[in-house]
């Protein structure tokens, strides 16, 4: 379907605003960094965790698709996401969807599974920086203290009054991915900005 | 907040879940052999038991799971939940709270026989002279002599910094560490208010939160309404004025930024007084995660009004700030306590520095606190008595003057006398005498007061034991006090004094612990109400406790701060404490009304002028509940909450009805515990950010082409591009021509797109559709109508049939996450076994809609290899091509009855996709149309809209759609209801076209029909209303969708239109009023 080479032509749901992310992370002082990552290839899997397809897909991509509740296995440049018990968001390199999306299939054989793109339907922004926990803890009502939301944990929740997958990044100080659909995401970017006058 | 444990993912926030009603009602195995009734039961009975009941959740903003959940329905607690297909589970207990969980207050006994450290005499610091002259005449400040009330030396406040503010326009100065209150007294000035109902001057009468008499308002920097001036610290510039018992909002939008923060702890410990900084420092050094928030700007609470083991606080201040996971939140009000120990609080960040406040930092926020453990420290409020004439400047709390001296270097009066039923007045007495404060008397109710009467007297204080209070006299202040024997008017002696220092007890601040759901019960001991048990997990320690015995205070708070972090598995050493000395203690008297002579009012609640007489009326009158007299007479309803008057209040109804007050209770404590600001509750969540606003990837476009935007749900859609002075009529008649005549385009990215792939894909459509889709070829597309059980519309679309397995569905614009939702629910609940996944690509695709007669050939110059003719691509099919070089899915739909396509291609190409069309389309004409137009040309066309020409009351019947609804499958969601008799009724509501007998009326949405030309007497019997109204382009002439009873019978009748004082006669029409044989759609 879509062309995933990029082009001079595509157009991120943040591009807009990356001069505006770019001053609220200088005028921190480093205190939070704010960045879009756009075009990340992120294929939605459907299968049963248990299945033979499971483990076979987990082969193909070179990961165990994580079976425990809100956490993500990342390997080489492949992070899987915990979205439910038969649930996963695999996100990989800008312009990995379609080669990602025929090798699950491909693995997953005759097994009743679902591979859907969904790189366009939500934009990730990179939430980093000393204060990153504190700026989001204004509109995430999740613990988000590393003994609770350390390396390894991501959650579906609330981020301000859109919904957003949340992945911690794979180091303590490394902040975090929010995965915002791309029509919530200049309201999320909107109200991040506002959050982090006070860092500023 | 409720914490609902999620099976997959744990406890998370009750907003991120939907309700599902009652569990395990399954969908009947065979509708269709019910009867009527059963059908009906199934449909619209649900139990509704009190006490545990099963129910449906989704995890709607988290892992889309539908799971199982027990909840007694009386508490909100979440006994148990469990997936779905799994049986409910058979017993429930409450969720335990740990092991060492002690809900309520540990027994008194506990701590008797602790050895008490230290003993001494309590502390008298050597009389400091009072600044000034001593005369006796206090008056209003502003007379040359600055502070005159301001003692040499002791107290909190920092001397070297002098703050000037302006009070009822006169400038006064007080010091860094001063509230309003303290430093308006400094000034000699205690007069700050006039009563709301009977305009009597009301003097500074605590030294807190409590505050019932001075409320101000702020007039500068910002305009604030009814602020207690004995907790507006002061700050440089401040001017503020006194208020009659109102307040004046500001008439400007507050420029200040608010904002909100959630927080998460082990233990949250609210008061930072003896018992609760003996708890935090119990916790500190475990390592458990900490929060400890006290309203005052430092730590201490009461010890800091009596200046005892003041440096004990700054050391274990010290401790906490050191301690990593310790939080401390200074100038932070716990305002209420909700389910699963989710408090909030309100911290004051920036007000206290008045001009200087950074713009960057909020004002004020609001912290959402979920805390695995609480302990309430919150102490006591001082209870005042009803005595005659108890309402005049200068009568205050005897804690609360103490408090002046010892925090603020302020002597509230020079002569006074002291009216008590208990010890704790003493000490006041005392510290107040000692800063050279004439005591004149201390009056106490009880004929024998023990060692502090002893003590007293040893100070030089006249004790008159087995006295009261009958009267005072004075005007804006305090001028004389008449005291005679308890109950008796004989034998009055007079004392000409300037304050008059009260104490009728203490209440325990309850009011957080009461709203997390505990009891309280009356304690005959000390004559007041208690915390008594609570199903949180919290515990209540010191004086909120009813524990008024200093070191007993300590100890406890310690205890439940080591308990706390240690039932959190976290390992903790006993602090350290200061040494206590013994104090001599007598039992207190319980009083509340004292008698007085008759014409003196005895005042209950000062705030809302609320006598002992009122409370008699209202008994009088057969009120026998607080809660009853409360609301007769408003005692304990005004901005203070009753602080001083709620118990007072009970007391006195208790001994007008002749009953003991334990047998009254107390009026029911709710949030917030003090006023909080809206625009602090909203936060951040005003202006722009108030609610999300969605937007497709050619919104910029949209904008810098003039668009104005409709909001629908939280979508921005552009209604119509107005071009140079254009109104919306005619520019949604120039869009509206443009897609008749020639090629116009649309952003349709907001319709929702739902991926449903799997083996049984077709077959669960069945279902949900009520037309057949599993007969879809591949390749093709229908469109579908979905209901309820009920047989209502619930939502319309296309259905893509992309491979055997896969289909694309699409959902209106607002009803998206609703139809997943709904996919979701069936699919989990009811047909588990269906192998089908549903996946929300709304936003995966963007969709562009191109219509109009010259659609194709501006289509054919950007496709070159898309075979365009009808029979190569018909109606309702779908082909995959490129579209100016971008990668496309092209289908053959149309909303509008002409030749049109929709192109869906990737949002982030959406741009390149448009702005093709654009220019390609320029010699064509080609014009940019909005939801106005787009809702004319369906409207022409008689298409509905669902949810605004429905309303969950019309089946697909009454929308004239039976050929959307299969006869032949089995079952389907709501087939069984078109065999109800209110589904097949002739009258039912069908869906016509109503064209206005002057073509050029215009009718307004929502107006009624009636049949006469004449209005007959009321009720006047409606045949239905007007969905949709537009004006016509294409037929020239303004036009109607209407709900009309039996209207597929009424075709061609007259009916009226009452629009004001006319009646608008218009004619009934078939809904389909534009190109009725369908020779437009093919080009």
């Amino acid at each position: 379907m879509a062309d995933t080479a990029l082009t001079a032509r595509q157009h991120s749901p943040l591009a807009h605003a990356a001069d505006r992310l770019a001053a609220a992370t200088r005028s921190s002082g480093g205190a939070v960094r704010l960045a879009e990552l756009p075009f990340l290839a992120q294929v939605n899997v459907r299968l049963d965790g248990k299945s033979p397809a499971a483990d076979a897909v987990g082969l193909a991509l070179g990961l165990q698709l994580p079976l425990e509740p809100n956490t993500v296995v990342r390997a080489a440049d492949l992070t899987a996401v915990w979205l439910g018990p038969d649930e996963w968001l695999v996100v990989g390199r800008p312009g990995a969807q379609r080669d990602l999306e025929s090798r699950i299939r491909m693995a997953a054989g005759d097994g009743p599974v679902s591979v859907i793109d969904v790189s366009a339907q939500r934009t990730t922004i990179l939430v980093t920086g000393p204060r990153a926990r504190d700026l989001l803890s204004h509109g995430c009502p999740l613990d988000l203290h590393p003994r609770a939301f350390g390396p390894g944990r991501c959650a579906q929740t609330m981020l301000a009054r859109t919904q957003v997958v949340l992945v911690a990044r794979d180091e303590a100080r490394a902040g975090f991915w929010v995965l915002v659909r791309s029509s919530f995401a200049a309201y999320l970017t909107d109200w991040l900005l506002d959050a982090a006058v006070e860092y500023g | 907040m409720l914490l609902i444990p999620c099976p997959w993912c744990g406890p998370r926030d009750e907003a991120e879940f939907h309700y599902g009603g009652q569990a395990h009602v399954a969908y009947p195995e065979d509708p269709a052999a019910l009867t009527d009734e059963e059908w009906a039961r199934y449909l619209f009975f649900r139990d509704n038991p009190k006490g545990p009941f099963a129910e449906r959740w989704s995890h709607a903003a988290g892992c889309r799971r539908w799971f199982n959940a027990v909840r007694d329905t009386a508490t909100n607690e979440i006994l148990a939940v469990y997936r779905t297909g799994e049986s409910r589970p058979a017993t429930f207990e409450a969720r335990p709270t740990g092991p060492a969980a002690r809900p309520g207050v540990p027994p008194l006994g506990e701590f008797q026989g602790e050895p008490v450290q230290g003993a001494g005499s309590p502390a008298a610091q050597p009389p400091a002279a009072v600044k000034g002259t001593g005369q006796s005449d206090p008056g209003r400040g502003g007379t040359g002599e600055t502070q005159p009330f301001r003692l040499a030396d002791g107290g909190r406040i920092d001397r070297n910094h002098p703050l000037t503010f302006t009070f009822d326009g006169i400038w006064y100065e007080g010091f860094r560490g001063d509230t309003l209150a303290s430093a308006l007294l400094a000034n000699g000035v205690i007069a700050a208010a006039t009563s709301i109902k009977l305009g009597r001057p009301r003097g500074i009468f605590s030294a807190g939160v409590e505050e019932p008499n001075a409320v101000v308002q702020i007039e500068a920097p910002f305009p604030e309404p009814m602020l207690p001036a004995t907790t507006v610290e002061l700050y440089d510039g401040l001017v503020a004025s006194s208020l009659p018992g109102q307040g004046r909002l500001a008439t400007e939008p507050d420029p200040a930024r608010y904002d909100a923060v959630h927080a998460h702890c082990d233990l949250l410990i609210v008061g930072a007084g003896p018992a609760g900084l003996a708890a935090a420092a119990a916790a500190a050094r475990s390592g458990a995660r900490v929060i400890l928030a006290d309203d005052q700007p430092e730590p201490g609470g009461s010890l800091l009004g009596t200046a005892e083991h003041l440096d004990w606080v700054s050391a274990t201040a010290a401790l906490l700030d050191a301690a990593p996971e310790v939080r401390v939140l200074r100038r932070t009000t716990v305002f209420g306590y909700y389910d699963d120990n989710h408090l909030l609080a309100v911290e004051r960040r920036t007000n206290h520095l008045g001009a200087q406040a950074p713009e960057n930092v909020s004002r004020e926020r609001v912290w959402r606190i979920r805390a695995r453990r609480v302990v309430l420290a919150t102490g006591a409020h001082e209870r005042s008595l009803a005595f005659g004439d108890n309402d005049r400047p200068g009568v205050m709390l005897a804690a609360s003057a103490r408090t002046y001296v010892n925090r603020h270097g302020v002597a509230p009066g020079r002569h006074a006398v002291v009216f008590t039923t208990n010890d704790s007045a003493y000490p006041a007495a005392l510290d107040l005498a000692a800063a050279g404060v004439e005591i004149a008397a201390i009056v106490d109710t009880r004929p024998a007061p023990g060692e502090w009467a002893d003590r007293a007297r040893s100070a030089g204080i006249e004790v008159l034991t087995g006295h009261a209070v009958t009267g005072t006299e004075g005007d804006a202040r305090l001028t004389a006090v008449t005291v005679a024997p308890y109950g008796e008017f004989a034998g009055q002696r007079e004392f000409a004094v300037d304050l008059l220092l009260v104490s009728g007890g203490w209440n325990p601040v309850a009011h957080l612990f009461s709203q997390a759901g505990g009891r309280l019960r009356h304690d005959e001991v000390l004559g007041t109400f208690v915390p008594d048990t609570c199903r949180q997990a919290l515990e209540v320690a010191g004086s909120a406790a009813g524990t008024f015995d200093l070191a007993a205070v300590l100890a406890q708070g310690a205890a439940a701060g080591l308990r706390a972090v240690e039932a959190e598995g976290y390992t903790a050493e006993a602090p350290a404490l200061p040494a206590v000395a013994v104090r001599p203690q007598s039992p207190s008297m319980q009083v509340f009304a004292v008698p007085a002579p008759a014409g003196a009012p005895r005042f209950v609640d000062l705030q809302r002028d609320v006598t002992v007489d009122d409370l008699a009326r209202a008994t009088g009158a057969g009120l026998r509940s607080v809660e009853h007299t409360k609301r007769y007479t408003t005692a304990g309803t005004a901005n203070d909450q009753g602080r001083t008057a709620g118990v007072l209040a009970s007391g006195v109804v208790a001994e007008l009805l002749g009953v003991d007050i334990s047998a009254l209770g107390l009026p029911t404590f709710r949030p917030p515990y003090t006023p909080v600001s809206f625009a602090t509750l909203a936060g951040r969540d005003r202006g722009a950010l108030h609610d999300p606003i969605r937007t497709t990837a050619l919104h910029g476009w949209h904008a810098e082409h003039g668009a104005l935007f409709e909001n629908v749900g939280q979508w921005k859609r552009p209604w119509y591009y107005p071009q140079d002075g254009e109104d919306m009529e005619t520019a949604v008649l120039r869009e509206c021509r443009a897609a008749r005549e020639g090629v116009a385009f649309m952003d349709a990215s907001t319709l929702g797109k739902i991926d449903v792939q799997g083996p049984d894909a077709a077959a669960f459509l069945d279902l949900l559709y009520t037309n057949m889709m599993s007969t879809l070829k591949t390749g093709m597309i229908r469109y579908g109508v979905m209901c309820r059980p009920d047989g209502m519309v619930f939502d319309d679309g296309t259905v893509i049939r992309l491979a055997q397995e896969r289909f694309l569905v699409t959902t209106t614009t607002g009803n998206a996450a609703a139809v997943l939702d709904w996919m979701e629910e069936w699919l989990q609940t009811e047909w588990p076994e269906l192998r089908v996944h549903c996946t929300s690509v709304t936003e995966q695709w963007a969709t562009v809609a191109l219509v109009g007669p010259r659609s194709r050939r501006l289509l054919g110059s950007l496709a070159p290899q898309l075979a365009l003719a009808n029979d190569d691509f018909p109606f309702m099919a779908w082909r995959e091509t490129t579209v100016a070089g971008i990668d496309a899915r092209v289908c053959r739909i149309s909303f509008s009855g002409e030749l049109a396509y929709e192109i869906n291609v990737s949002p982030w190409d959406a741009l390149a996709l448009w702005q093709a069309l654009y220019e390609a389309g320029a010699p064509y004409g080609i014009t940019p149309y909005g939801t106005e137009t787009m809702h004319v040309l369906r409207a022409e066309k008689g298409y509905p809209i669902i949810g605004q020409d429905t309303d969950g009351t019309v089946t697909p019947q009454d929308l004239g759609m039976s050929w959307a609804v299969s006869k032949k499958k089995p079952d389907f969601i709501g087939k069984r209801s078109y065999a109800r008799a209110d589904t097949v009724r002739p009258d039912r509501k069908h869906l016509v076209g109503l064209l206005p007998v002057d073509p050029a009326v215009f009718l307004p949405e929502g107006t009624h029909l009636v049949a006469d030309s004449e209005l007959p007497a009321p009720p006047v019997p409606m045949l239905g209303h007007v969905t949709s109204s537009y004006r016509s382009a294409a037929l020239g002439r303004t036009f109607a969708l209407a709900l009309i009873k039996g209207g597929r019978d009424r075709i061609g009748e007259r009916l009226y239109v009452p629009v004001g004082d006319r009646m608008l006669p218009v004619t009934v029409a078939s809904p389909v009023l534009y190109d009725p044989e369908g020779a437009r759609r093919d080009g």
